[in-house]
């Protein structure tokens, strides 16, 4: 039932000559899941069963605000089949739960804040039944006003979204409807707007984009005789649910045992709980194995989004093109509950000045409750609304200016040294100059790629595609570049750490490492490095990957970019420990036979102690027979500092990401539709520790944020703050005909701090892929265009 | 109701169907088949792809009771799909497969890792997917190797533009599809390379 152990084994055999350990960091190694997920045998948290389990239902809320007046169980209690239907009442204690704020409820009691809210749960031994009985419950409102926007939450008789507060920003916010602020002054924005010879104010609005991937929320929780419980889930933090589900069962954290199943992609999406306590609570209840699982309309309502955001800029530059201030505002809608919203406004505040070097700013981000779906995690989280907007004013700019868009940015490209509006220095390498230059070097793609020798057009090369709506007539081309910046890791003075436990054994003659770490593999390979790592530092072909669980320390969340520096170093660390070990038990056996073991540097390569020199000593099996080594370690990456709530000063970040793009578009401007010819992308990944994975990550972040620009929205009605479009039907992500060839062109400049030098790669390019689109098009189509995503209506002038 | 089926070439008789259920159901929760996803029950997704009667369809939009006496095959029975198609020389009706026989006398194969699947005999679809990196979540996998895997069987040369009408059906959220691209290329290149050499 739970994930299987995976063995792998990676080139030839290790012969007596061989001194090199192959499938180590560098190399483009193959995923040790690859063989279960291309034979359907990988078991998703979807795919589990067990013996006369129920499924999970819940009913959700159909109104974004409202104060419950009743909730009617008896008749889908009294249907054949079910096994229960519980409501708040039937909560076994802790009503909320939260990772940053204990805001949201398991169950709705007192009012709903939100639409889509769960409110009541059903067991039964069909899904149909329990969908039907959930269908049976009755639930009385009674409307509230509705808070969607910053003026209704800020207006001066604004109802409260929560009442009383009392959390760690509730004390400094200016008004109990906002979640964080967070502003950040340097320099004197004001005085230097006085060398400006160019002045350009813009206002933005990003949509609210869905994770979509493509696993539904799902899971299985087993009662356990010993009062607990097992749960096999999909998340991105084992630990962190762990924290947030046992206060709610009225467990101690123990008897909630936790393993990882298959996750069908996750991207900020699985940070937080989804059915993990509610499968929980049923189990416990009925006494019986309870599986739920989301379909897709149910998957948009069961996680938070990326926040939807109005961005109000202010740039001015000299003749010569030098960014002299920057004034920005940026509003974040975090919805009904806070989510990691405090932390998207750190983010979006911080760096909201972009990859550039401005001494003057003025900068204030806030995050709003509202009765709008709850938003929070996403990749680029923060970022990349902030690099939407901050990328189409330097092409204003440029243009006011008359300068080439690159040459302008190149002009103001931050480097290593460069100081952050935070008053951190970057201090590792910045290749923004260096990149834009890459992307603007690369040949362009063939013009009119639709004509063929002799025959029509082949119109799948054309905006509109198979539709055949346009051969070529009133197709323009466009091109257009941006660049973003991001952090990697977790920032503002949290404990970031992860966690690895290495054994090293003997098992039929051959040294086999297995690693051990509660990192949540959500996709994007975490499992083919660590294999990796350990064959470079233990010099064994063998290495064993346990499952995710909560039998081992924390690895830290499968989020910001952190897991390859994170639970990479940690077991980088683990393995430098064991190797230590393994090297004394041959000191103290075999020492006395060859001089090298005192004074030489030794190394475990190809299953034998070797010298720095190359001679080897002996194998690890002799060193080790029946011995085996094991060690586990937590490791963190440098402190960081928490911004001031005043000045936004602190060493807040540790470290820092950057990717270029440069997209071609083609779009039919009679219809307005669009067509992404190339989207190039270049990126400084520190060291590619996999390059396969690396270019893979690069591509699949550049194609969310391609959705970001020409399609992906969840639409809120702004009358009644219900959600229109949760379905894959109208909420759209890019196909493989709307992604174009996407060439990859990565550096590694390491940073002197990271394991091998990494650097995080997953989200840089999500951040600078949109950006880049929209000024394709702009270019294309001459229109200035400050909302994401650009629909038909918006180029044709029919909105 | 009682359906009667072929799934990978092996008949199946699923009891207590409801006329409700579809296909997929049927084959995740009562015939322990769970290689074919759903991530989305409403036919835009493609994670669901199995071959009825040879044609790519989406699981979820079939009802259970439309394939009586009908043969489906999923994921779990590609590779053997594609060795009786390369041993009989092409299976454009898609009524190749395991036979009842061959399915009676199936047991698992020495030398197979039953943990990692390593050992195991894959299509080329399937061995193309993971060395070219198109995996990674891997939960729209099942669906799109169906879908290329019949593809490559009616167009074996296929251009760029083939792969992507071809795969536009099938949704990916972590790829951004140029590995699955590479994957279909490098699957049409070993099987034209194969061809060359028989």
């Amino acid at each position: 039932m739970a994930q299987n152990t995976r063995t792998v084994p990676v080139g030839t055999p290790t012969e007596v000559t061989q001194n090199h350990t192959k499938g180590g960091v560098g190399e483009s190694t193959l995923r040790p899941d690859g063989t279960l997920k291309v034979t359907g045998e990988f078991a998703y948290s979807s795919d589990m069963w067990h013996e006369d389990m129920l499924w999970g239902q819940i009913l959700r809320s159909t109104v974004a605000h409202a104060e419950i007046v009743s909730i009617d169980t008896s008749e889908a209690l009294s249907m054949d089949g079910v096994y229960a239907v519980l409501t708040h009442e039937d909560l076994p204690a802790a009503k909320n739960y939260g990772m940053e704020f204990q805001d949201t409820p398991v169950l709705a009691y007192g009012k709903v804040r939100h639409h889509g809210e769960p409110v009541a749960l059903v067991a039964a031994d069909h899904p149909e039944t329990a969908r039907r009985a959930a269908a049976k419950i009755k639930i009385e409102y009674k409307e509230l006003p509705l808070i969607t926007d910053e003026a209704s939450a800020l207006a001066p008789d604004a109802i409260l979204v929560h009442e009383n507060r009392d959390d760690h920003h509730s004390g400094h916010v200016p008004h109990p409807n906002i979640v964080h602020r967070q502003p950040i002054f340097r320099g004197n924005a004001d005085e230097a707007a006085k060398k400006a010879d160019v002045i350009v104010k813009g206002e933005y609005t990003f949509g609210m984009q869905d994770q979509a991937f493509l696993g539904p929320e799902s899971g299985l929780a087993v009662p356990a005789e010993d009062g607990g419980v097992d749960l096999y889930v999909a998340t991105q933090w084992l630990h962190s649910d762990l924290k947030q589900i046992a206060p709610c069962l009225g467990l101690p954290e123990e008897k909630v045992r936790m393993t990882m199943a298959g996750v069908g992609g996750a991207f900020g999406g699985r940070e937080d709980i989804s059915m993990q306590i509610l499968a929980s609570v049923l189990a416990l209840r009925t006494g019986k194995p309870v599986k739920m699982v989301y379909n897709r309309y149910e998957s948009f309502f069961g996680h938070v989004h990326r926040h939807p955001a109005k961005l109000y800029y202010e740039h001015g530059a000299t003749k010569d093109g030098k960014l002299t201030h920057m004034k920005c505002k940026i509003v974040l809608d975090g919805g009904a509950y806070a989510s990691s919203t405090a932390s998207v406004v750190g983010n979006a505040a911080s760096l909201s000045v972009g990859p550039y070097v401005i001494d003057d700013v003025e900068i204030e981000a806030v995050g709003l409750y509202t009765n709008n779906p709850p938003c929070g995690a996403m990749r680029g989280f923060g970022a990349v609304q902030a690099c939407f907007a901050y990328e189409a004013q330097m092409d204003k700019l440029a243009a006011r200016l008359d300068m080439d868009p690159v040459e302008f940015r190149q002009i103001n490209a931050m480097e290593q040294g460069t100081i952050m509006p935070t008053g951190q220095p970057v201090d590792s390498p910045a290749p923004v100059a260096e990149l834009l230059r890459r992307v603007k070097a690369r040949p362009m793609p063939p013009e009119r790629q639709w004509e063929t020798a002799g025959e029509g057009p082949d119109v799948r090369a054309l905006p509109g595609g198979l539709s055949n709506t346009s051969h070529g007539e009133g197709v323009v081309r466009g091109v257009g570049y941006a660049v973003g910046i991001k952090n990697v890791g977790f920032s503002e003075g949290f404990d970031d750490y992860s966690t690895a436990k290495i054994r090293m054994e003997v098992i039929n003659g051959e040294p086999v490492a297995t690693v051990h770490t509660a990192m949540a593999e959500v996709g994007q390979g975490g499992v083919t490095i660590h294999a990796q790592i350990a064959r470079t530092e233990l010099g064994v072909q063998q290495v064993t990957i346990h499952p995710a669980d909560t039998q081992v320390g924390s690895a830290g969340s499968t989020s910001a970019g952190r897991q390859t520096y994170m639970t990479g170093g940690a077991i980088k660390n683990s393995c430098e420990i064991v190797r230590e070990k393994v090297l004394e038990i041959g000191r103290r056996k075999f020492g006395s036979y060859h001089p090298a073991w005192a004074t030489a540097e030794l190394l475990l390569e190809g299953g034998k102690v070797v010298t720095d020199g190359g001679e080897a000593l002996a194998t690890i099996a002799d060193v080790l027979e029946d011995q085996a080594v094991e060690v586990e370690e937590e490791w963190r990456h440098r402190p960081t500092q928490a911004f001031d709530l005043v000045t936004g000063q602190g060493n807040g970040h540790v470290q820092y990401a950057f990717a270029a793009h440069r997209a071609v578009v083609e779009v039919d401007t009679e219809l307005g539709l669009v067509k992404v010819i190339e989207l190039a992308c270049a990126q400084d990944v520190g060291k590619a520790v996999n390059p396969l994975s690396v270019v893979g990550q690069i591509q699949g972040g550049t194609t969310q944020g391609l959705g970001v620009a020409v399609m992906e929205e969840i639409i809120v009605d702004p009358k009644t703050a219900k959600v229109k479009n949760p379905s894959f039907t109208d909420y759209l992500i890019p196909t493989i005909l709307d992604t174009p060839t996407i060439p990859v062109d990565y550096l590694e400049l390491a940073d002197p701090n990271a394991p091998y030098g990494v650097r995080g790669i997953g989200e840089a390019p999500t951040l600078s892929s949109t950006p880049a689109v929209l000024a394709a098009i702009r270019n294309a189509t001459g229109l200035e265009l400050n909302k994401t995503p650009v629909r038909p209506e918006a180029l044709t002038g029919t909105l | 109701m009682r359906v009667n089926f072929t799934v990978n070439g092996r008949r199946q008789e699923a009891d207590d169907v409801w006329e409700g259920e579809s296909l997929l159901y049927v084959l995740r929760e009562r015939l322990g088949l769970p290689g074919s996803k759903n991530a989305c029950e409403q036919g835009e997704c493609g994670s669901c792809t199995v071959r009825l009667d040879g044609v790519p369809v989406c699981s979820c939009l079939v009802a259970a009771g439309q394939v009586e006496g009908r043969d489906v095959v999923t994921v779990e029975g590609l590779a053997e799909y594609a060795k009786q198609r390369e041993e009989h020389g092409g299976c454009a009706s898609g009524a190749c497969g395991t036979s009842l026989d061959a399915a009676k006398k199936w047991e698992a194969k020495p030398g197979q890792d039953s943990q990692t699947g390593e050992g195991v005999e894959l299509a080329p679809i399937q061995q193309a997917f993971i060395d070219a990196g198109a995996v990674q979540c891997g939960f729209c996998t099942p669906g799109l190797l169906v879908a290329a895997d019949e593809m490559l069987e009616r167009n074996p040369s296929p251009t760029d533009a083939d792969i992507r009408e071809a795969l536009s059906g099938n949704l990916c959220r972590c790829t951004g599809y140029e590995k699955i691209l590479d994957a279909v290329r490098l699957a049409a290149a070993r099987q034209e390379r194969q061809g060359e050499a028989v």
